[in-house]
């Protein structure tokens, strides 16, 4: 019997071990097999160079980027391989250039990230001619944000507009709800739709995200870039009444109990990925849903409406007296190795051809001003991205993604949790102000 | 631990072999045995030694590495964080919990397969989910707990066992237009002013999706009392737009059929009726002869429906996670319960019988300090094991309530690796946790070495 014990102890033990073991690790790097260098590309000739390249996205994005590749290898008799970096890129690339071995280039999601990097000494200026290329087809915002101590670093090739309300066509309709030009008549239409017997927001409120895009949205036009760059890098504080004023506002709808699916708990419990078939699912229990041109990808993946038909979108409505808001996104490219391919790489992303690539297949948005309209696939995109053209200069950059990652880029902390809190009880308005100080405070002086 | 090997049967005590005893006085023997230790001990050294004191020495430095020595300013931030205090609280919970309750429904499982046919196949049942995943088995429960109770099973049970006992109300969610003639009482709402015995009492709702307006819904007409009546209209004061006046009854708005109207005088009701087809009710003339009476519709029309629990809510998402683990680990307990039963002497239980001991007594008196040594090895590994629990906590909490399901091994990740970049504080956490499984650990081998011996 006590032998028994015992055995059965060192076999719970192994149990133990054997459970501990079935974590897995992320993908394995693809090689990318030759290819016969394509004749009539034009210099610069690369024949017989790889470049990698490390960039987090998978799936259907990845096969539409290894085409843009595909393009360069091409132009330039390069090889070129695709490296992905997982969910968390900076960590990833980090550990590539600890172990001496990082890619050609990279892909970086967060402008704080490339901030990081050239402080390291980790990523390469662009050469001459890349920064001619950049200087030529994107806007000085672009440029800036590709910019570190007044030398420029990335080139933005893909961008994203998250300053959209998509909307379900039929519950507008049936509301005689119209397109909202000012946050006044987005408030008078949301309480046509309630009134009308559906909830008018889908807000998928368990990822914190979705709530710092609601109030950056809010905060940019209401408070203005000049205050929104303050506030970015902590200049001002949270407690700055510019801040109160954008939570007022942001409780106009957030403190609307039967405004949502299932009240505000329902919000909390929805993560963004089921907070879209909300809005456009059969019958609808929401009338529309803000966020970024990605709404689209979801609509088609999750829903049956057909965008452009059933799903419609406008843009952001200006808040008070300011200008309506473009806050976007973006994926820069840089150098993290002092190469010819890498630099090559780089100046090829800068044009229109590039951008024109990807285009094509869809699910994308290129900042580069000089890209053709005619390139993109559908009359939706097309809007989207002269939307986000013609903010020229007065776009911003995603707040929480230019603050250190501890605040605005953390699962249950920071700035994505204080705003779910504040979600929870949008009448404390000084209290919620007070946390994200708190945690901005702190996040800024371990950053 | 390193130098038993584990046995694989449980050998009677006469004739187990002391291989160990014997060569022991052998110099040779001795060396061999060393060299035969050596790839062990070198693993144990890399992998256990080594990391617990390089954890050890890093705790004492700040965010910045090697650089930025802070002594123990770690662990004072350790103990004065409100996460790591959620955290340990909830740790403290799993503690008391689980193992218990894995241990129990274990042992409720050994003692019954003992007794059922097919015993075997509901063994396998029961212990498949150890087969799964920590991780697919958090993806899983995720879904089991989502509060949409077309998605999520936990709801769609709830919600349907409530559904059985009590009957949905026709308008949920259906609320008056203004509150200047409708007040909300009780779920239900009551008209501000009296309407007098001749009067009429236009009730104007808004907010009823379509689907919910009953199809033989006539258009409303406003209201005429019957003769020497009291009556009114009950109607979805809404057109396209908002196109009519707000409580008029405009062309083409409907009234709502089977509200049920109440006359209210001082808190009692004088009377009730229900409207009809067109929204339209006519109460007794003789309700109101005392004065004006006030009028309510009942919070039975109104009432939502029991939309389920928030599972993933703040409240209950510990609960949750614990009963996801119950689920993946009673099947480990039940087999080595099932194992220790197997092996207790049938005599015992036998003469327990024959002295007239009932079932109850011979499990209670007999079976169960005969497996004591079983269950407390379960209970102990358990403990150890709970103590580390991670990723179903990671996996199932939602970002709106981490923070409310934190527990150690998750603080530690977050701190070292959750955008904060800390690894000095996490590596301090990563010592708590140690220090804390540790007696469990001791525990163990301890049990080992006496049972050895």
């Amino acid at each position: 019997m006590k032998r028994l014990v015992g055995a059965l102890a060192v076999a719970s033990m192994l149990a133990m071990g054997l459970a501990a073991c079935s974590d897995d690790g992320d993908g394995k790097d693809k090689k990318s097999d030759s290819t016969p260098s394509g004749g009539g590309a034009p210099v610069p000739r690369l024949d017989g160079t790889t470049v990698s390249v490390a960039a987090v996205w998978t799936g259907d994005e990845q096969a539409a980027f290894k085409k843009v590749l595909a393009d360069f290898e091409k132009r330039t008799g390069a090889k070129t391989e695709f490296i992905p970096t997982g969910d968390s890129a900076s960590t990833f690339l980090g550990q590539r250039v600890e172990g001496n071995a990082p890619p050609d280039v990279a892909f970086l999601a967060q402008p704080g990230v490339l901030q990081q990097f050239a402080q390291k000494g980790w990523i390469k200026p662009l050469a001459p001619d890349v920064q001619q290329a950049v200087q030529a087809n994107f806007s000085g915002q672009w440029q800036k944000l590709g910019s570190y101590q007044d030398k420029l670093y990335g080139v933005y090739y893909k961008g994203a507009n998250k300053s959209l309300i998509w909307y379900n066509a039929k519950v507008y309709e049936n509301a005689g709800a119209t397109e909202a030009k000012t946050w006044d008549d987005l408030l008078k239409n949301a309480g046509l739709i309630s009134d009308s017997g559906t909830p008018p927001f889908a807000i998928g409120g368990a990822d914190g995200w979705v709530l710092t895009d609601w109030f950056e949205n809010i905060y940019l036009s209401q408070a203005g870039p000049e205050k929104y760059d303050q506030l970015a890098k902590h200049k001002i504080p949270w407690t700055d009444p510019s801040v109160k004023a954008a939570l007022e506002t942001l409780a106009q709808v957030f403190g609307k109990g039967d405004w949502f699916p299932g009240g505000s708990g329902g919000v909390l419990q929805t993560e963004f990925p089921a907070s879209v078939p909300q809005a456009f699912g059969d019958p609808p229990k929401a009338g529309m849903i803000a966020g970024g041109d990605f709404i689209g990808t979801n609509i088609i993946k999750d829903t049956k409406a057909k965008i452009g038909t059933d799903a419609k979108f406008f843009g952001f409505p200006a808040v008070g007296t300011g200008k309506a808001p473009v806050v976007t996104g973006g994926d820069v490219a840089v150098a993290m190795k002092d190469s010819p391919g890498a630099q090559a790489l780089l100046k090829y992303l800068a044009s229109p051809d590039a951008a024109k690539v990807w285009a094509q297949q869809g699910g994308y948005l290129s900042p580069n001003k000089n890209l053709d309209f005619a390139a993109y696939r559908d009359d939706t995109t097309r809007g989207i991205a002269k939307n986000l053209i013609a903010a020229g200069d007065d776009f911003r950059f995603d707040l929480s993604d230019q603050t250190p990652a501890a605040f605005g880029g953390t699962k249950g902390e920071g700035e994505w949790r204080d705003l779910q809190d504040f979600l929870r009880n949008p009448s404390d308005v000084a209290g919620a102000q007070a946390k994200l100080e708190a945690d901005a405070a702190k996040a800024f002086s371990a950053g | 631990m390193s130098d038993k090997a584990p046995a694989q049967v449980a050998v009677p005590e006469k004739t187990k072999p002391t291989p160990a005893r014997e060569t022991r006085g052998l110099g040779s023997g001795t060396l061999l045995g060393w060299l035969f230790l050596l790839p062990a001990i070198v693993m144990l050294a890399v992998l256990v030694a080594y990391p617990i004191v390089w954890s050890l020495i890093r705790s004492l430095f700040g965010a910045d590495g090697w650089s930025d020595f802070v002594g123990i300013d770690n662990y004072k931030e350790l103990f004065t964080d409100d996460n790591t205090f959620t955290a340990l609280k909830n740790n403290l919970i799993w503690v008391l919990v689980v193992p218990a309750a894995v241990t129990a429904l274990g042992l409720v499982f050994a003692v019954l397969t003992e007794r059922v046919r097919f015993a075997t196949a509901f063994k396998l049942i029961v212990f498949m989910p150890m087969a799964v995943s920590m991780l697919a088995a958090g993806i899983t429960f995720r879904l089991v707990y989502d509060r949409d109770p077309d998605q999520g099973v936990a709801n769609a049970v709830m919600t349907s066992v409530h559904d059985v006992f009590s009957e949905g109300a026709p308008y949920p969610g259906a609320r008056p237009r203004n509150d200047a003639v409708l007040t909300p009482q009780g779920g239900g709402f009551l008209t501000r002013a009296g309407t007098a015995a001749d009067g009429t009492a236009l009730l104007p709702l808004v907010a009823l999706p379509a689907n919910k307006i009953p199809g033989d819904a006539r258009n409303a007409r406003p209201g005429v009392p019957a003769a020497g009546g009291l009556g009114g209209v009950v109607w979805i004061d809404f057109s396209k737009g908002n196109a009519g006046k707000p409580g008029v009854v405009d062309p083409g708005e409907k009234g709502l059929p089977g509200v049920k109207v109440e006359a209210v005088r001082g808190g009692h009701t004088v009377a009730s009726t229900t409207t009809g087809k067109d929204g339209s009710f006519t109460l007794p003339a003789s309700a109101a002869e005392g004065g004006p009476v006030q009028l309510r519709l009942a919070a039975s029309n109104f009432a939502k429906s029991f939309a389920g629990y928030d599972w993933l809510g703040p409240n209950l998402i510990t609960a949750a996670i614990i009963g996801a683990y119950i689920w993946m680990w009673a099947g480990f307990a039940m087999v080595l319960i099932a194992a220790g039963l197997a092996a207790i002497p049938r005599d015992a239980l036998e003469a327990a019988r024959v002295d007239g001991a009932t079932e109850w007594q011979v499990f209670r008196r007999v079976t169960i300090p005969l497996l004591a040594p079983v269950l407390v090895v379960v209970m102990v590994t358990l403990v150890i094991n709970v103590l580390k629990i991670f990723d179903l906590v990671y996996i199932i909490s939602l970002g709106s309530s981490q923070k409310e399901a934190n527990v150690l091994a998750l603080q530690m990740y977050i701190a070292s690796f959750g955008g904060g970049n800390n690894q000095g504080l996490g590596s301090a956490i990563g010592i708590l946790l140690f220090l804390l499984v540790l007696p469990a650990m001791l525990f163990n081998i301890r049990r080992f070495r006496r049972e050895n011996r």
